[in-house]
């Protein structure tokens, strides 16, 4: 098990390698720097020049990559040039709002899924199932940046239930109850609008491993045991259906970093993805950049994660 | 010359292990096989599940990697260039599966399915395909209408004949039938028996007929090898296996198969008590230290047994 | 005489396809007698499992009509509390393959242990423990401490087996189901299976029903057999009289076409046509008739039933005492 647990963290290392070097080759390719658009036109091109040969911008790409992959590792991201402040530390206040975000939208997603998938597989092609199936099609046909900005129109504006943007009520102490709350209470409607439409995945594929792990032939064994069939859902079939969809639990953090893009932007939420499209329009690639390879490790780590869990979980694979 | 003959055949898989996935051991699961057929023959490779008797006929036609060993086929050395594909040995060697019901490609029609091999080795116009592949149905007892169906129209002994139907396509000359009826229930594994017997003297075929079902193997069988864990154990005539087995293995292989006389219930009983009883005590006398065969001694002419050199 | 264990009065269990329910069992009546085997014999599609699935009430989608009077009381759609205090207890039944028929996440233990549990509530969990490694000692697995602790894919096919026999045996049942128990083994490892039937069949006093396909296994265990064709039984027999003089042509045919390791055969029989399917079943006349045309029409009889030729030698349809095999294929196609 452990041996699994080394030889699945090393082949992490590679893919993390490329990963940083397709991030760093996209930031090569944008068009323009940062220099171009946002200094004084009047600017002589000669000094622009020699800030470019300053910075290093000029060096071939391979150095380039080592200065920045050696500044990563140091806690250095760069400087952002629309903040005028270090990258860390834009990305230090934004990163635990996503973080308290995802962990929402997660356990909604999983309030939502679970008895949803196994209402929907248990009595598979009755009324209910039907009407589950429904919704799951719905929502993977439905685009989440449009059903956000439905949601926040009638929750946040028409009933005015929720706040319309931010992460927090300004003119509050950190640290103290009525802040925590405030930040509950600003999570709610961007986690559940973004919980209703990726949990149709995990509805579908609990319902199809439920119907699956129905029709095995141990279940007819629990059965002629004499096992009720309360026992023989609860003991055979749930327990074997949920789990590939606890190890599914890693895959759902690569959904929700695409989702928070969209909704943090929509609900006016500071986190990374707010900030990441801020500075797509805004031509500030050391954040970018920065925020990609974030998002691109949070996905590597999520699939270690769903490993690690199956292994944990699953005896074919625990044993070896 | 043999027919085809397969000297000293060693296929061996990798185990991974270790945190780099390194190979830290190999499965030896054919591992030194010698045998020969003579053309027109059927020889049956026997043994459990685990023996390597599948391995060793996928070895032969090349869908398993050979670690060493040499095949000869017609005189010819075809050990390598199996992999080559499109050979002569590939259009003259075909092989039968054992699973009627996922051997066939359940979207192919039946005259895609049949004509498959012919599109790889000759050019024939639509027509003449079609006409081709109504022979070969016509030849396994399907109607010649049936060329549109698709598999999960016909029934499991109807779909092996589809089988066999397109392992005779090329006019092959060898057929590796790996575990052909074991799918089916008898009465339709007597129509394919039957069947296969009457085109092997029609088109002169030669057999390696892979099983573990004794009472069809001597059915088939001109000669039988028997495997156990990669090795062979005993090697002869259905007779010197059947009448006068020698190894302790072939003793309790054949002791096991289930008599169709319920009056010999008791004497079977008994018999096979003494057999179990001989096989625990003289299981080292026949196996080595690693649980595995000893070479093959010659007992007879056609007999050959798996025994420690004496002395 | 000995006791009657299960009877069987007119069973019918039907399955739906599209709108209409067709009967996989068809007016089927048998019964089986304490301490006794009874192999019920047919190849795929003749009703074999579904009438075993029907007595241990397994069908979740079936319609089943008919008595099954088990103990002389009714057990066709009894409620399933009342089913459920039956199976695992007094019923027990082992399935063919022993590795999908196992949990798969479960330890051995506690798929043996959840048998205990449900019937008899009283035990410790020590008592349970050492009940279970005995039941495991007893269908014949060494080391039973290291097997109670594993999982089923850590077993050998043969251990599995005996895995299953243990959990149906667990309650000490009076009625025990094998259907098609030895089918997924090795010819040596189902040697041994059935051996254990036969060793624990001694000190258990129940029934078996060994549903099965090769006769090699129905003439090594059976005190009677019941040979099944198209959801009807065609004839049963003691197992003597039944190998030594069949009667109805399928089971005559079906003796034929075996390949036996004992008798040099030239061609094996083969019997014509295939068996159809459930909704193409013949419901009139007898239903073997179109797999020997040769045989005249009138031969057969109109509502073919079961008739004693010798006391318990049952045989359905008069076709069996004309028949016989023609004596070339030109004859046997020329009818037809």
């Amino acid at each position: 098990m452990w041996k699994f647990t080394v030889r699945r963290i090393l082949i992490m290392i590679p893919q993390i390698i490329l990963l940083s070097v397709l991030v760093f080759i996209m930031a090569k390719m944008m068009p323009g720097d940062a220099l171009s658009g946002m200094v004084d036109p009047n600017v002589d091109p000669e000094r622009l020049d020699e800030i470019r040969e300053n910075l290093g911008w000029n060096d071939p790409w391979h150095i380039q990559y080592a200065d920045w992959v050696g500044g990563v590792f140091q806690g250095d991201l760069g400087q952002s040039f629309r903040f005028k402040m270090p990258v860390t530390e834009i990305i230090g206040q934004r990163i635990v709002n996503t973080f308290w975000l995802s962990v929402a939208t997660l356990v909604f997603t999983y309030l939502i899924s679970i008895p949803l998938g196994i209402t929907s597989g248990r009595y598979n092609d009755s009324l209910l199932d039907q009407a589950i199936t429904s919704y799951t099609y719905i929502g993977f046909a439905t685009p989440l940046f449009i059903f956000a900005l439905v949601m926040l129109w009638v929750f946040g504006f028409m009933l005015g239930w929720f706040p319309t943007s931010g992460s927090v009520a300004p003119g509050l102490e950190p640290g103290t109850f009525e802040y925590v709350m405030s930040k509950i209470y600003h999570l709610i409607l961007p986690a559940f609008s973004m919980a209703l439409i990726t949990t149709v995945n995990t509805v579908q594929y609990l319902r199809s491993e439920i119907i699956d792990t129905k029709q095995k032939d141990f279940i007819l064994t629990a059965r002629a045991k004499g096992a009720s069939e309360s026992r023989v859902y609860n003991r055979h079939i749930l327990r074997n259906s949920l789990l590939p969809i606890a190890a599914f639990f890693g895959f759902e953090i690569t959904g929700l970093i695409g989702g928070t893009v969209f909704v943090e932007n929509i609900f006016g939420y500071p986190g990374m993805g707010q900030l990441f499209l801020e500075s797509i329009t805004l031509r500030d690639y050391s954040v970018v950049t920065s925020v990609v390879l974030l998002f691109g490790i949070a996905s590597i780590l999520g699939a270690l994660l769903s490993d690690i869990i199956l292994s944990l979980v699953d005896p074919r694979i625990r044993i070896k | 010359m043999a027919f085809l003959n397969v000297e000293d055949l060693k296929v061996h898989f990798p185990i991974k292990g270790g945190i780099f996935g390194r190979t830290v051991d190999h499965v030896k699961a054919v591992d030194g096989v010698s045998l020969s057929l003579e053309k027109g023959t059927t020889y049956g490779l026997v043994g459990e599940s685990g023996s390597g008797k599948t391995t060793t006929g996928r070895a032969i036609i090349g869908l398993n990697k050979i670690t060493s060993g040499k095949v000869m086929f017609e005189g010819k050395d075809i050990t390598n260039n199996i992999s080559r594909g499109r050979s002569e040995f590939r259009k003259d060697v075909q092989m039968i599966f054992q699973d009627p019901y996922s051997s066939l490609n359940p979207k192919k029609r039946v005259i895609d399915i049949v004509a498959e091999p012919l599109r790889n080795y000759e050019k024939l116009s639509k027509k003449e395909e079609k006409i081709r592949v109504q022979e070969l149905l016509e030849l396994v007892g399907l109607s010649p209408e049936s060329i549109l169906k698709y598999p999960h129209e016909f029934s499991g002994g109807q779909r092996q004949r589809i089988g066999i139907a397109r392992a005779i396509a090329l006019k092959p000359k060898l057929i590796i039938a790996d575990e052909p009826v074991s799918a089916l229930d008898v009465s339709v594994q007597a129509q394919v028996l039957n069947f296969m017997q009457d085109i092997q003297k029609e088109l002169d075929l030669t057999y390696l007929f892979i099983g573990h079902d004794l009472g069809v193997i001597k059915h088939m069988c001109d000669n039988i090898g028997i495997m156990y864990k990669g090795r062979y154990v005993e090697e002869g005539t259905a007779d010197d296996i059947f009448s006068n087995p020698q190894h302790i293995y072939t003793k309790r292989l054949v002791a096991a198969i289930p008599d169709i006389d319920p009056r010999k219930r008791q004497e079977q009983h008994e018999f096979r008590q003494e057999v179990k009883a001989e096989y625990e005590q003289s299981y080292n006398d026949y196996f080595d230290d690693e649980g595995l065969a000893y070479p093959l001694q010659p007992v007879s002419d056609t007999h050959r047994v798996a025994l420690p050199e004496k002395g | 005489m000995s006791e009657k264990l299960l009877e069987i009065k007119n069973l019918k269990t039907s399955f739906r396809i599209k709108d209409d329910y067709y009967a996989a069992v068809d007016n089927l009546s048998l019964s089986v007698n304490k301490n006794e085997v009874l192999a019920v014999v047919g190849e795929s599609g003749c009703g074999k499992s579904a009438l075993a699935f029907s007595v241990m009430g397994l069908h979740t989608r079936a319609k089943i009509e008919g008595n099954i009077l088990f103990k002389d009381h009714d057990i066709a759609n009894i409620s399933s509390n009342d089913l459920n205090n039956l199976r695992g207890n007094e019923m027990g039944m082992i399935f063919q393959d022993p590795l999908t028929s196992l949990n798969p996440l479960m330890e051995i233990g506690d798929q043996i242990g959840e048998t205990l549990i449900l019937h008899n509530k009283d035990l410790s969990a020590e008592k349970r423990k050492e009940k279970i490694i005995g039941l495991l000692d007893k269908v014949g697995i060494p080391r039973p401490e290291r097997v109670y602790k594993q999982f089923p894919h850590e077993l050998s096919g043969g251990m599995r087996q005996r895995v299953m026999i243990a959990m149906a045996i667990a309650n000490e049942p009076e009625l025990l189901i094998a259907d098609e128990p030895t089918t997924a083994l090795d010819v040596t490892i189902q040697s041994q299976i059935l051996e254990l039937i036969n060793e624990l069949k001694e000190d258990m006093n129940a029934g078996i029903v060994l549903i099965t396909h090769d006769l090699g296994v129905v003439a090594e265990m059976a005190d009677r057999v019941a040979v099944m064709y198209a959801g009807q039984i065609v004839e049963i027999a003691d197992v003597h009289t039944l190998f030594e003089s069949p009667k109805h042509p399928y089971t005559r045919s079906l003796l034929n076409s075996v390949p036996n390791a004992d008798k040099a055969q030239d061609k094996l029989h083969v019997i014509q046509g295939i068996v159809p399917a459930l909704q193409n079943l013949p419901r009139e006349g007898c239903r073997f008739k179109a797999r020997i045309p040769w045989v005249d029409d009138s031969e057969h009889e109109e509502n073919p039933e079961l008739h004693e030729v010798t006391p318990g030698h049952f045989v359905r349809c008069t076709c069996y005492k004309h028949f016989d095999f023609p004596e070339s294929k030109e004859e046997q196609h020329g009818i037809s």
